[in-house]
């Protein structure tokens, strides 16, 4: 693409905006100063715990605030409908201009199946809930081809109903949980990205196809661990799918050591399984130009939200820039743009002009 | 005061309900059906997020009450496919509403969902996910499905039967009460809420804090007795089918009986009913461009398949300017697959009837549908004064709280009621001046809600 690029792999930084809450005012200053920032994406945790409100709506919220940042939020696959799932993030990808992608989750939850009366999914069974939640949206996703709202009036169409299709989408045989389908189309037309994003953590794969997914998130158990992780997942799904690194932060900030931040009040409530670094900023600085010669991208989770972000932009970012690190942030991008996918067409007119073809 | 308000049909109030002389609006972003004119040339998106922010920003600078957005679960159907001629294909109602609450500040946010194809747990954080994000602005208007036509998009599939849809949503809507009235007090933790149903079970310890409004306010539609009688223990708001003054008058006071005795207070539901506005600088202009509305809502084509839906069969034959078709329906009754506005009628006998009806006045096909399709009482056509001072008469007799007002035009149609007919309102002291709070609760003037008692050491059946 440019000189830089072909000298220095470049990636891109996320960053998990849990620490905002559920306050719109906090909302809107976090996605902005993480835009400005220049970070490339924002993520949303759902995991259910005191006082974390629904992360697509939080992400919805800040779509029309922010411009160029990709939103990204966690959607349960297990314990919620499909079909609400695909169609509130391709909602989610309308509000934000193109900018929506999902993190795929399914992690073992007593509480959550008890919140909604179904007996407690684990083991391989999660990926396969993954995998069913994912395949139902992909399908719906592209259950309207782009140009299905043709408005005719010569005709009196507003939509052309050859360009909308059924999914008929059946759980597999051997499928763990109660089996499924899911008719279709969606109530939604195509979202902008045609397709959004779909990252799962590296646990999934394996129940959940390569192929299903455009990213996946690393951890490890210590940062210096980290780069060979990505190394081995990297090695399992090619270069077609986005490895992303998982990296908890906390910064030396207001003149306090991150290790003395660490042991007083600013103690992260990191959620566990990640690699953490605590440290200068300079020492990030070298430790992500390093990673991001490995990973696609880097997603950082601040130990305190605003204290950390203001570190970061200060002292971390600019000099990742500087290195050239950093993939250009593009105005106007969707996600896709970010990861380098090109926009897919639908699979369904492929489909049936096969079945045309065939039938002659 | 303590005399009786009379309508003009003299019809009269309930003296334990006290009119509060004004009205206001709401406004409903269809998404879906023909009531939006898509094939004007200032037709635009219906789905682009620019379209909403508009209608929701002209909304809040006229000082609409609460912003609408429909659901369904389940593309409309027309003999088989998807049908093709009106409006259709909408965000998810949550979703869009956590978007414009980033670009407006004052507006209620209404969310229609539905209690058949949703958890409670789930379907309660979420809204109170809505309520906290915006301020205190969130509202869920409940609607229920019966039907395995719309389960098919859902892992539970049809399994409601029709008679225990509201005794099912009325299990759901106390359920989620109670997980939003949960939240910690200075004494004690978030409570737990069990909830053991014919359908559902939930166990949850709800995650979130009461909202400025407390919890997000209810809004109900159906009509059937049961509805109302729903609606009167349940809702705050009734989004009602009764526009026309003698209607509205009457069915005031058929709710103002239920909410007294479901144990409510006289005022405690408020009433929007749906409506539509067709308006200009004179009477004679309007008139026009409600021919010219009509003519754009019902096309040849809709028309045609209006009936098709109907007679059960392909009528692509016959002209729309001509006569009603002389061959009877194929099917007893109609199918949900049009959307519940269609169900069950009983096509036979609708058809012996129109086809009398036509005769009798001349009717075309088209000017029947359009008779049948329209909002009849629900169109509100005249000059911007005419119809203040008819909007008047409804606030002082205290027929409705407001109109939930579905515009024709998107993303230009309010722009003559907020820029002209609010004005006229206003002038007439029956509008709003200014937002009275921030919170949706305190623009429609309702009581902050009594926590509902702890029952979460029993379990309910329901």
């Amino acid at each position: 693409m440019n000189a830089i690029h072909t000298s220095h792999p470049q990636g891109f930084l996320a960053i998990e905006l849990d620490g905002a809450g559920w306050d719109g005012a906090d909302i809107t200053r976090a996605v902005l100063a993480a835009e400005s920032a220049g970070f490339h994406a924002a993520t949303f945790t759902d995991a259910p715990a005191p006082g974390r409100a629904n992360a697509l709506q939080r992400a919805a919220f800040a779509g029309p605030v922010s411009r160029t940042i990709a939103l990204v939020p966690e959607v349960d696959t297990v314990y919620t409908e499909p079909f609400h799932a695909s169609t509130q993030l391709a909602s989610l990808d309308y509000v934000s201009g193109g900018r929506a992608g999902w993190i795929a989750t399914a992690a073992e939850s007593p509480e959550a199946a008890d919140a909604v009366g179904r007996s407690s999914v684990n083991g391989a069974a999660l990926g396969q809930e993954a995998a069913a939640s994912i395949e139902v949206s992909r399908r719906l996703w592209d259950s309207w081809e782009d140009d299905a709202v043709i408005r005719d009036v010569a005709t009196g169409r507003y939509i052309d109903v050859d360009k909308l299709h059924y999914v008929d989408f059946e759980t597999p045989a051997g499928f763990a949980g109660p089996g499924y389908s899911v008719k279709g189309p969606s109530i939604i037309p195509r979202p902008l990205q045609g397709q959004l994003p779909v990252l799962v953590q590296a646990s999934l794969l394996g129940e959940v196809a390569v192929d299903a997914v455009d990213g996946v998130l690393v951890s490890g158990p210590a940062a210096e661990l980290l780069a060979a992780e990505v190394r081995d997942v990297r090695a399992r799904v090619g270069a077609s799918v986005s490895v992303i690194a998982e990296l908890d932060v906390v910064l030396d900030a207001h003149g306090q050591a991150a290790s003395e931040r660490s042991a007083g009040s600013d103690r992260a409530r990191f959620e566990g399984g990640r690699a953490q670094y605590a440290g200068s900023a300079a020492g990030l600085t070298d430790f992500l130009t390093d990673l991001l010669a490995e990973a696609d991208g880097v997603r950082l989770h601040p130990a305190v939200l605003f204290v950390d972000l203001e570190e970061l932009a200060r002292l971390v970012l600019p000099d990742l820039r500087r290195r050239g690190a950093l993939r250009p942030v593009v105005q106007d991008g969707t996600f896709r743009d970010l990861l380098g996918l090109p926009r897919p067409a639908s699979r369904y007119p492929i489909a049936s002009a096969a079945h045309a073809s065939a039938g002659k | 005061m303590t005399q009786h308000t009379r309508a003009k049909s003299d019809v009269v109030v309930p003296s334990e309900f006290k009119p509060s002389g004004q009205i206001q609006f709401g406004v409903f972003f269809q998404g879906v059906n023909s009531g939006t004119i898509w094939k004007a040339a200032e037709s635009g998106s219906q789905t682009d997020f620019e379209s909403f922010r508009r209608i929701a920003q002209t909304a809040e600078r006229g000082l609409f009450a609460a912003f609408f957005l429909g659901e369904g679960l389940r593309l409309r159907e027309h003999l088989g496919r998807p049908h093709a001629l009106d409006v259709v294909g909408r965000p998810d109602a949550q979703t869009m509403l956590a978007a414009l609450a980033s670009v407006t500040k004052n507006i209620g946010l209404v969310a229609t969902q539905n209690t058949t194809y949703n958890d409670p747990a789930d379907l309660a954080h979420r809204l109170a996910s809505l309520d906290l994000i915006s301020g205190g602005r969130a509202a869920w208007n409940v609607v229920t499905t019966d039907n395995a036509w719309t389960g098919a998009n859902f892992r539970r599939g049809g399994y409601l039967d029709h008679a225990d849809r509201y005794k099912h949503a009325e299990a759901f809507v106390e359920t989620a009460k109670r997980i939003w009235d949960s939240w910690k007090t200075p004494d004690g933790p978030a409570r737990r809420v069990l909830h053991e149903g014919q359908h559902y079970t939930v166990d949850v310890t709800p995650r979130l804090p009461r909202s400025a409004q407390y919890r997000p306010v209810l809004f109900q539609a159906g009509d059937s007795p049961e509805g109302r009688n729903f609606a009167a223990r349940q809702a705050d708001v009734i989004f009602s089918a009764h526009p026309k003054l003698d209607d509205a008058v009457e069915f005031r006071k058929d709710l103002v009986e239920r909410s007294v005795a479901a144990g409510r207070g006289a005022n405690a539901v408020q009433i929007m009913p749906a409506s539509e506005f067709i308006l200009a600088p004179t009477d004679a202009e309007a008139a026009e461009k409600k021919e010219w509305v009509r003519s754009l809502q019902i096309g040849p084509q809709q028309a045609i398949a209006y009936l098709e839906q109907f007679w059960g069969r392909e009528l692509s034959a016959y002209d729309p300017d001509g006569p009603l078709p002389e061959i009877d329906p194929v099917v007893e009754e109609t199918s949900e697959t049009r959307g519940s506005g269609f169900h069950g009628a009983k096509a036979r006998q609708l058809a012996d009837q129109w086809r009398a009806e036509a005769k009798d006045k001349g009717l075309s096909i088209r000017q029947v549908v359009t008779s049948k399709t329209a909002r009849i009482d629900a169109t509100f056509t005249g000059s911007y004064t005419a119809v203040a001072d008819q909007l008047a008469e409804y606030a002082r007799v205290g027929a409705v709280d407001g109109f939930n007002i579905s515009p024709w035009l998107i993303p230009t149609g309010l722009d003559d009621i907020v820029n002209h007919l609010v004005p006229e309102l206003q002038e007439r002291g029956v509008y709003p001046a200014e937002y009275r709070g921030s919170t949706l609760r305190e623009h429609l003037g309702l009581e902050t809600p009594v926590r509902t008692a702890d029952t979460a050491a029993q379990a309910v059946t329901a």
